[in-house]
């Protein structure tokens, strides 16, 4: 696993995790499930609550999947591994049911719907079928941050311009007013649009950005400001 | 009750309750399917029929598993359905029609991960459709769907000839389009009023 002590032997660990975060953030950049993103990120809680989902049966069934990797056959791999997600997603369907029965009505098919989530057998097949144990799960486990972390974007935009909570924290200052439209269907859209875009801003300046945190975090010598 | 009519349930899942527009369900075909208007037609097609008899499937499954009380089963079972009956439907449609075979190509078999097929059983189940209000249901989201995709290819295809500036080259602007039509089909939104 990765704690912060291994970091210094496997750099290549550390880089599995933060991958998710930014450079192959799911949302942002590689656009992997977008359904729940858009349904549920009405309010700021459901967001995060929707992204813990995830973390949840991402790590369990890229752990599984990664530590059956030698004996799930060729042929049907696709099919084991929608079983195996189905399998955490029912448990996480009960959890979440235990826990707050408020929140899973607010949630509502979307918990369930995390099986098709594309983000979750996309890591399957492309990282958990060919990666160790470990690997694995530090990866799902950046992805699935990632994931929360866009999800908590567009929830708390969405949340501040439709219903005026989460009062002075402002990302659009000039264009956007409260709105109602905000917590609609068509301002997820929107939010989800605008993030695009800026993101797509930020990345013509973001080689210069990468070098700069390189520099911060390792405090090495190279410093040219 | 009137507001639980076939065609009111129809009308609902194609206009007023939008699956891609209004439920956001199926977005990643909405998104990667709709460049070209001619494959949206066939996704949307395709789409419509998985989604028909991956409904009539899920119906039987439902009335089999809450017989035996095995509703915990439900979601295992609802997505091997899905993924067996797009495979039958594949292998089908090559025997018997080659031509509409090869017009839906690779589309036929990425269904499987439509979120909107599963979406479609799972809302089903949960309102508690009987046979027919279950049919008429998904046939409306199908035919819904595949309207949202259509519309968008158009929109898509008169914006590949707009002069644009370079942060709109990624699916941003695509995401603002949908937004905007989203924002029209709450027009629609009326016509449920005032039967409910």
């Amino acid at each position: 696993m990765s704690t912060p002590a291994t970091k210094q032997e496997t750099p290549l660990t550390l880089e599995t995790f933060t991958a998710g975060l930014w450079k192959e953030n799911p949302i942002f950049v590689m656009m992997l499930g977008l359904c729940p993103t858009l349904a549920v990120t009405n309010t700021l809680t459901n967001s995060l609550a929707m992204g813990a989902a995830t973390i949840f049966v991402l790590v369990g069934s890229n752990a599984l999947i990664s530590g059956l990797r030698h004996f799930i056959p060729k042929q049907i791999r696709i099919t084991t591994y929608i079983i195996i997600i189905a399998t955490f997603v029912t448990l996480v369907d009960y959890l979440i049911q235990a826990i707050s029965l408020d929140l899973y009505n607010a949630l509502g098919a979307f918990i369930q719907l995390i099986v098709v989530n594309c983000l979750i057998l996309g890591r399957a097949e492309a990282f958990a079928s060919k990666n160790s144990f470990n690997k694995s799960v530090v990866s799902a486990a950046g992805m699935g941050v990632g994931f929360t972390f866009a999800l908590a974007c567009l929830g708390s935009v969405r949340e501040l311009l439709g219903s005026g909570k989460l009062l002075g924290f402002q990302v659009f200052s000039d264009n956007f007013e409260p709105w109602v439209v905000m917590i609609l269907p068509p301002g997820g859209f929107i939010v989800l649009g605008s993030w695009l875009l800026l993101f797509k801003w930020l990345e013509q300046r973001r080689t210069r950005k990468i070098i700069r945190t390189d520099a911060a975090t390792h405090c090495t010598v190279r410093q040219n400001p | 009750m009137q507001t639980e009519s076939l065609s009111y349930l129809f009308l609902s899942a194609f206009l007023i309750n939008n699956f891609v527009l209004a439920m956001f369900l199926g977005l990643c075909p909405f998104v990667g399917t709709s460049a070209k208007r001619n494959t949206a037609i066939n996704m949307g097609m395709a789409t419509t029929f998985v989604m028909l008899i991956s409904s009539v499937c899920a119906y039987g499954i439902n009335a089999v598993l809450t017989r035996y009380q095995l509703e915990f089963l439900r979601l295992i079972s609802y997505i091997a359905v899905i993924a067996a009956a797009v495979q039958l439907v594949e292998m089908i449609l090559k025997k018997f029609s080659p031509v509409l075979s090869r017009a839906l190509g690779i589309y036929l078999p990425l269904i499987t991960t439509n979120c909107a097929i599963l979406g479609v059983a799972l809302i089903q189940t949960a309102k508690g459709y009987d046979f027919m209000q279950s049919v008429a249901f998904s046939a409306g989201a199908g035919a819904g769907f595949a309207l949202a995709l259509i519309l968008m290819a158009g929109l898509r295809e008169k914006l590949e000839l707009a002069n644009m500036p370079g942060i709109t080259q990624a699916a941003g602007l695509s995401m603002m389009l949908a937004g905007i039509l989203s924002l029209t089909f709450m027009g629609f939104a009326g016509l449920g009023g005032s039967a409910a």
